[in-house]
C-alpha cells in the first residue's frame, strides 16, 4: 500500500511537471507528446503494479516488474540516442550560423572600404 | 500604400523557384504600392536569386526552419520596418492577390483577417481524416474566436499592427502552430479574427500532399497542437498600436553573401 502511494505520487508529479513546462511553452510538441505519453502510461503503472505480469508470464519474464524495468532502459537508451541525434543536428547549425556571421562581417569589412 | 496604409506582403518559400518570380510579379502589377518580401527558408535551388530579380527585398535563412520559423522572421521584418499591415501570401501561387484590398478593408474592424476556402467561394474540396481534422478545428476554433471560422489553416491571412508587434515576438514555431496556434493565441488576447471567403487557385508549381496515411497522421497532430494551444498560457498584449518606432533591429541590405 505504501509502495502504491509512493509510485502514484511519483507518477503523478510526472505528469504535472510535464503539463506545467508545455503551458509555459518550455517544452516544443514533440517532446511534449512524447513525455505526456510516458507518464499516462506510467500513471496506471504506479497504482497497479500487478497489471503488467500476465503481458510478463507470456514473454517468459518472471515478473511484470522487471519487464517494466527492463521496457524502462531499453526507453532511456532510445531517448539517448535520440537527444544525441538532435545535439549532432544542432551542433551542425550553429556551425552553418558561425560561417554565415563570418561571410556577413566579410561583407560589410568590404562594404565599409568600398565607398 | 493601400488606404495611406504600409502595407508589407510576406511570401515564405522554401524551393519555390519554378513559381516565386511570377507570383511576385503578379502582385506587383495587381498591387501597385505594396512592398514585397520574400523569406527564403534555406531553399536548395534558385528561389532567392529569383525573388531578388522579381523586384522583391529577400530574406535568406541559411537552413530551413519551417513555415513557422520563416514567417516569425517576416514578422519581425513587418515589426521594425513600421509596416502597418502585413500580409501572409504562398510561394505556389494558390493565393489570389486581388482578394487583398478585401482582407485589409476587413481590418478596419478586426485584427486578424483570415482568406478561407470552404466559405462558399471557387471549388475547393477535400475528403476523409482531412476533412475531420479541418471540421474539428473549424468548430473548436469558431467558439474561442467567437466568430465563424471554417478554414482556420489557410496560409492566406492578413494582420494589422497589434498583431504584428504580437508574432514579431512570439510566434509559434512548430509544425502547424503557425496556423492553428496563432488563431487561438490571437483570440485569447482579446483580438479580433475575422474569416473572409476567397477562391484559391491550382498550384502554379508543385504538388499538394495527399495520401490517407498523411491525413490521418495529420489529424492526430492537428488535435495535438490544438489541446497544446488550449492549455498554453499566454503573455498579454502590449495594451495600445504602438506609435511608429524607430528601427531597432535595420534587417535587410541584399544579403548577396549569403549564396
Amino acid at each position: 500500500m505504501r509502495l502504491t502511494i509512493l509510485t502514484g505520487v511519483t507518477g503523478l508529479i510526472l505528469l504535472v511537471v510535464v503539463v506545467e513546462l508545455m503551458r509555459r511553452r518550455q517544452l516544443r510538441e514533440k517532446y511534449a507528446a512524447l513525455w505526456i505519453v510516458v507518464a499516462l502510461l506510467g500513471l496506471p503503472l504506479a497504482l497497479f503494479p500487478r497489471l503488467p505480469d500476465a503481458v510478463a508470464g507470456m514473454l517468459g519474464v518472471v515478473n511484470g516488474v522487471s519487464l517494466v524495468l527492463f521496457g524502462g532502459v531499453v526507453f532511456l537508451v532510445l531517448v539517448s540516442i535520440h537527444l544525441s541525434w538532435e545535439l549532432s543536428r544542432l551542433e551542425e547549425e550553429t556551425r552553418v550560423l558561425a560561417e554565415e556571421v563570418a561571410l556577413l562581417r566579410a561583407e560589410t569589412a568590404q562594404q565599409r572600404s568600398e565607398p | 500604400m493601400i488606404d495611406g496604409k504600409k502595407v508589407l506582403i510576406i511570401i515564405p518559400a522554401w524551393n519555390e523557384a519554378g513559381s516565386i518570380a511570377d507570383v511576385i510579379h503578379e502582385v506587383h502589377r495587381e498591387l501597385p504600392g505594396v512592398d514585397v518580401l520574400v523569406v527564403d527558408d534555406g531553399s536548395g535551388d534558385s528561389t532567392s536569386v529569383e525573388a531578388r530579380k522579381a523586384g522583391a527585398e529577400v530574406l535568406r535563412l541559411p537552413y530551413n526552419l519551417g513555415v513557422g520559423g520563416a514567417m516569425r522572421l517576416g514578422y519581425r521584418y513587418a515589426a521594425d520596418h513600421g509596416y502597418d499591415v502585413a500580409l501572409q501570401v504562398d510561394a505556389d501561387g494558390q493565393h489570389d492577390p486581388r482578394y487583398v484590398p478585401q482582407l485589409i478593408a476587413v481590418l478596419a474592424d478586426a485584427d486578424l483577417v483570415i482568406g478561407a476556402r470552404f466559405a462558399g467561394v471557387g471549388n475547393y474540396t477535400v475528403r476523409g481524416p482531412r476533412r475531420y481534422a479541418m471540421t474539428l478545428l473549424a468548430v473548436v476554433l469558431s467558439r474561442i474566436a467567437r466568430s465563424p471560422l471554417s478554414d482556420t489553416t489557410s496560409g492566406f491571412r492578413a494582420a494589422n499592427r497589434r498583431v504584428i508587434e504580437l508574432f514579431a515576438r512570439a510566434y509559434p514555431v512548430e509544425y502547424l502552430g503557425d496556423t492553428i496556434e496563432t488563431v487561438v493565441h490571437v483570440a485569447r488576447a482579446g483580438l479580433r479574427v475575422v474569416q473572409v471567403p476567397v477562391a484559391m487557385r491550382a498550384r502554379m508549381a508543385g504538388t499538394p500532399s495527399q495520401s490517407v496515411a498523411k491525413a490521418t497522421f495529420y489529424l492526430g497532430r492537428a488535435a495535438m497542437v490544438l489541446l497544446l494551444a488550449l492549455i498554453r498560457r499566454y503573455e498579454p498584449v502590449p495594451p495600445a498600436p504602438a506609435p511608429a518606432r524607430e528601427e531597432l533591429h535595420p534587417v535587410g541590405g541584399d544579403g548577396t553573401a549569403l549564396s
